[in-house]
């Protein structure tokens, strides 16, 4: 009898040090540097509020942490989209005057692989800037370093909630470099294919109401037009 | 005993570790695809919303009732001529498949403009640009500008039409709007 508590025990003691090892592995930090920074290019960004009642409409299946916004929104209840959120939200510029309308789909992605550290999100952009055009934007976000800096730290406090200063690029794919594939619909945005970056910025989070002063950044790279050929002098 | 303790370590972790390899994080629940393979005509896939009860938002200028309640919409005037929706999408057999965004805006660099973006959780999303102007016989047509996922390597048309309900019945919706899509992987295109 002895031998078998020692066995569970053991056994017990081995999964809480392989998720111990899985949670604290270096290896498995986020990229806190967006890919964009070293580019020569022009780069527009888009900045909004993480907060849900930031949004103009915040969805989900109704039973996650963060309340779909307004409280009588359409949920999205159904088996085939219960992993996704959605949200409708004005964007802003850096001198935060509101420019543009973007949706975001969100979902939980198959790929996810914690074994890796990737908790990963299939999202979707769908924007429209007046006076400029529409971009549609794809990503593969990993959250992995958000939810082990922030999520995980505030359950384990004894206030459920987090406070301080975390900054960190979520976009990891479908861009060799870990960007965003931007396409561009219309407008000055037509034709474009190029790359995207979105991060966030968080100071605050609660176990009980999600993100309370998150702000999002969507950093779009705009290619340098490409000059005729100089003529022969 | 202690030799027991450390087998139990070791096998503890082996079992996390082929857990966590083994079993999924994230299940997405499917629904068949409903492709309909017409003769000499390619193939086609028909999506569609019904009004009012698949409608998630309408965001539009000056709305006497904004849906959802509570709604408030942007009063920049740069916004005056958008309108964007959000739709829950469903197919063939009427059973909710994703998610879908229709943004429709007269600017002055963008012109008139009409697009989608279905989105459908287990498959990925579509980014659909329509004709602004309708066809005579009340379609609008479109082409597939991008893909991602099972959508990545098809090009393709889309075509929207608004159907009213004849039904009758009384918790009939008052019509919908379908979306058939007609894609094809890109090499047969360009062949």
């Amino acid at each position: 009898m002895k031998y078998l508590i020692s066995l569970v025990v053991g056994m017990v003691v081995g999964v809480a040090a392989f998720l111990a090892l899985l949670y604290y592995n270096p290896m498995t930090s986020q990229n806190k540097l967006s890919p964009l920074s070293v580019s020569d290019n022009k780069v527009i960004t888009y900045n909004y509020s993480a907060v849900a009642t930031d949004a103009l409409v915040f969805t989900n299946d109704g039973k996650s942490t963060v309340a779909p916004y307004p409280s009588k929104v359409q949920q999205l209840w159904e088996p085939t989209v219960r992993l996704t959120d959605t949200m409708a939200t004005v964007l802003r510029d850096s001198r935060n005057q509101p420019v543009a309308i973007g949706i975001k789909f969100s979902s939980r992605s198959e790929s996810t692989r914690i074994l890796n550290g990737e908790a990963i999100i299939d999202s979707a952009w769908h924007i429209y800037v007046p006076g400029q055009g529409s971009l549609f934007v794809e990503q593969r976000e990993n959250y992995w370093g958000y939810l082990r800096e922030i999520v995980v730290p505030a359950y384990r406090s004894s206030g459920d909630s987090w406070r301080g200063n975390w900054n960190g690029t979520i976009t990891s794919g479908p861009g060799a470099l870990g960007t965003a594939r931007v396409i561009g619909g219309s407008g000055e945005f037509a034709d474009l294919e190029t790359d995207g970056v979105e991060s966030l910025s968080a100071k605050a989070y609660s176990v009980k109401h999600g993100p309370v002063a998150v702000d999002g950044t969507l950093a779009v790279e705009l290619p340098a037009p490409i000059s005729d050929a100089t003529p022969d002098p | 005993m202690f030799k027991t303790f450390i087998a139990g370590i070791l096998l503890g972790v082996a079992v996390a570790a082929a857990a966590l390899h083994y079993f999924p994080a994230v299940n997405q629940s499917r629904e068949q695809s409903l492709i309909i393979v017409h003769p000499n005509r390619g193939n086609t896939e028909s999506f569609h919303v019904n009004i009012p009860m698949d409608r998630v938002m309408t965001g539009a200028p000056s709305q006497k009732e904004p849906l959802p309640v509570g709604l408030e919409w942007p009063v920049d005037p740069r916004f005056a001529d958008t309108r964007a929706e959000l739709f829950k999408l469903r197919n063939g057999k009427d059973a909710v498949v994703g998610v879908a965004s229709r943004i429709a805006a007269n600017g002055v660099a963008s012109g008139d403009i009409v697009e989608w973006v279905l989105h459908l959780p287990a498959r990925g999303s579509a980014y659909v640009i329509m004709q602004a102007e309708p066809l005579e016989d009340g379609y609008r047509t479109g082409n597939l500008a991008a893909g991602t996922r099972e959508f990545s390597p098809l090009v393709g048309r889309v075509s929207e039409q608004w159907v009213a309900d004849t039904s009758g019945a009384e918790d009939a919706p008052v019509g919908r709007i379908e979306l058939t899509t007609a894609f094809v992987a890109r090499m047969v295109e360009e062949e």
